[in-house]
C-alpha cells in the first residue's frame, strides 16, 4: 500500500490520465455455477414433490337411522317425488313419482337437463296449490353394480342443478328386477 | 481485439432460483406415505377441508379400506384405546411405531405382529383392510376405529377418500358403519373441476 502511494506521488502528472499504477485489480466475480447448480437442483426436487392441487371436500348430510323411512316417506308427495337408480357400466335410470314406476334410461350428460326441467314443473306445481317451495325430492339409489364416482357425480349434480333434497336410499328388490340387464 | 469476458452475470438468475426453491420450500405439504393409491373423483365442490384434526377413511379401488388419523399425539392413544377394546397391550415401541405412520388397513389381530417389523418392512406389507363388513367377518372394526377416534382426537371431521373405481357396495358399508356410529355428516374428499357455466343452467 504504501509503495503504490509513493508510485502515485512520484509520477502524479502522467499518473493521473491513466489512473496511477494500482495493483492489478481483483475480479469481484465469484464462479457462481455450483451454487445456481445446487439452486435449481433444489427447485427441481420441490417441484417434483409439491401437491400443487389441495384436495376437496363434498359435504354429505345422512339421515339419521332411528328414524323411519316411512314416516318420512309419506309426507313426500306422488308429483314431488324422483327417484334416480344407478346402473352398471354408468347407466343411470329414472323415474317419476313413487307408485307405479316407469322406468327411463338416461346417462350421466343428459341428466342434467332432466333434472332442471323437472325441478321446474315441481316447483311450479308447488307454487299453483300453495305448498312447501323445496323443489323435487330427489331419492338416489345406487345399485350394487355402481361405482364410487356414479355416487358422487349425482350428487355433484344435486349441487349444479341446485336441488336441495336429495337423500341416499337403497335399492329395493323390485326396482332391481325392473332393470334393465 | 479485446479479449471480451466468457462469464456471463449470473446473479439475476440466482435471484430468481433462489426465490423459487423459498417459494417451494414455504408452500410445500410432502405427500403422505399412503399404502395405496387412490384416484379421487372430481366434483364442483370448492370447500377445502382442515389442515388438521381430520380422520380420513380411504376406499381402494379392490375395496380395502383403510383408516388415518393425521394427528401424532392423538394416534398413541388411539392405539392404546383400541387395545384396551380389543385386550391387546402394545409395548411403547409399537406405540411409537404407529404414533408416526400413516393410514392402517389391517385387523386388529394383526396390528401387534405388523407394528414389529422394521419401517422399511412395513411399507412392503400388503395390508388386506380393516374389517367393515359384519356380514362377512364376525365384526365391523371400523366402527370401533371410528368411536375410538373421536374419543382420542379433538372432535375430527370424517373424510371419505373413495376411489372412482370402486364399487358401491364397499363405500355402502363404510356409509353404514358411519351411520351406526351417529355420524351423519361427513365430506367426501374429491378433486376439483370447472363449475358449469351459468348459461347451461338456464
Amino acid at each position: 500500500m504504501a509503495e503504490l502511494q509513493e508510485g502515485g506521488d512520484v509520477q502524479s502528472h502522467r499518473g493521473k490520465k491513466r489512473g496511477g499504477v494500482r495493483a492489478k485489480k481483483l475480479s469481484t466475480r465469484i464462479d457462481m455455477t455450483p451454487m445456481v447448480d445446487l439452486g435449481f437442483l433444489l427447485v427441481t426436487f420441490f417441484i417434483l414433490t409439491t401437491t400443487m392441487q389441495k384436495p376437496k371436500a363434498m359435504q354429505v348430510v345422512m339421515p339419521e337411522k332411528d328414524v323411519k323411512d316411512s314416516t318420512q316417506m309419506s309426507k313426500v308427495r306422488e308429483s314431488e317425488a324422483m327417484t334416480i337408480l344407478l346402473g352398471s357400466n354408468d347407466r343411470v335410470f329414472f323415474y317419476y313419482g313413487i307408485q307405479d314406476p316407469k322406468i327411463e334410461v338416461t346417462n350421466y350428460k343428459k341428466i342434467r337437463d332432466t333434472l332442471i326441467a323437472h325441478n321446474k314443473t315441481v316447483m311450479d306445481l308447488q307454487r299453483a296449490n300453495g305448498w312447501d317451495q323445496k323443489g323435487v325430492i330427489v331419492l338416489i339409489k345406487p345399485t350394487d353394480d355402481s361405482k364410487y364416482q356414479n355416487l358422487v357425480d349425482m350428487l355433484d349434480e344435486m349441487k349444479v342443478t341446485e336441488i336441495k333434497s336429495y337423500a341416499i336410499v337403497d335399492v329395493s328388490p323390485e326396482e332391481l328386477a325392473m332393470l334393465p340387464k | 481485439m479485446p479479449r471480451t469476458s466468457v462469464f456471463i452475470d449470473m446473479t439475476p438468475m440466482v435471484d430468481m432460483a433462489f426465490l423459487l426453491v423459498t417459494f417451494f420450500i414455504l408452500t410445500t405439504s410432502f405427500r403422505p406415505d399412503e399404502p395405496v393409491h387412490v384416484n379421487t373423483p372430481s366434483s364442483t365442490w370448492t370447500s377445502t377441508p382442515p389442515e388438521h384434526g381430520k380422520v380420513t377413511i380411504t376406499i381402494a379401488p379392490d375395496g380395502r379400506v383403510f383408516f388415518d388419523l393425521d394427528n401424532q399425539n392423538y394416534r398413541r392413544d388411539l392405539l392404546q384405546r383400541m387395545g384396551d377394546t380389543y385386550g391387546i397391550t402394545f409395548t411403547p415401541d409399537q406405540l411409537n411405531a404407529f404414533a408416526t405412520g400413516s393410514s392402517i388397513g389391517l385387523p386388529m389381530s394383526a396390528m401387534g405382529g405388523y407394528l414389529d417389523l422394521d419401517p422399511d418392512d412395513r411399507k412392503k406389507v400388503e395390508q388386506p383392510g380393516i374389517p367393515v363388513d359384519s356380514t362377512k367377518n364376525t365384526s365391523n372394526e371400523l366402527g370401533v376405529w371410528l368411536v375410538n377416534a373421536r374419543l382420542a382426537g379433538n372432535n375430527p371431521v370424517i373424510l371419505i377418500k373413495g376411489d372412482q373405481q370402486a364399487n358401491y357396495p364397499s363405500v355402502k358399508y363404510v356409509f353404514k358403519t358411519l351411520q351406526d356410529r351417529k355420524v351423519n355428516k361427513f365430506g367426501l374428499i374429491t378433486s376439483e373441476e370447472a363449475a358449469p357455466s351459468t348459461n347451461q343452467l338456464k
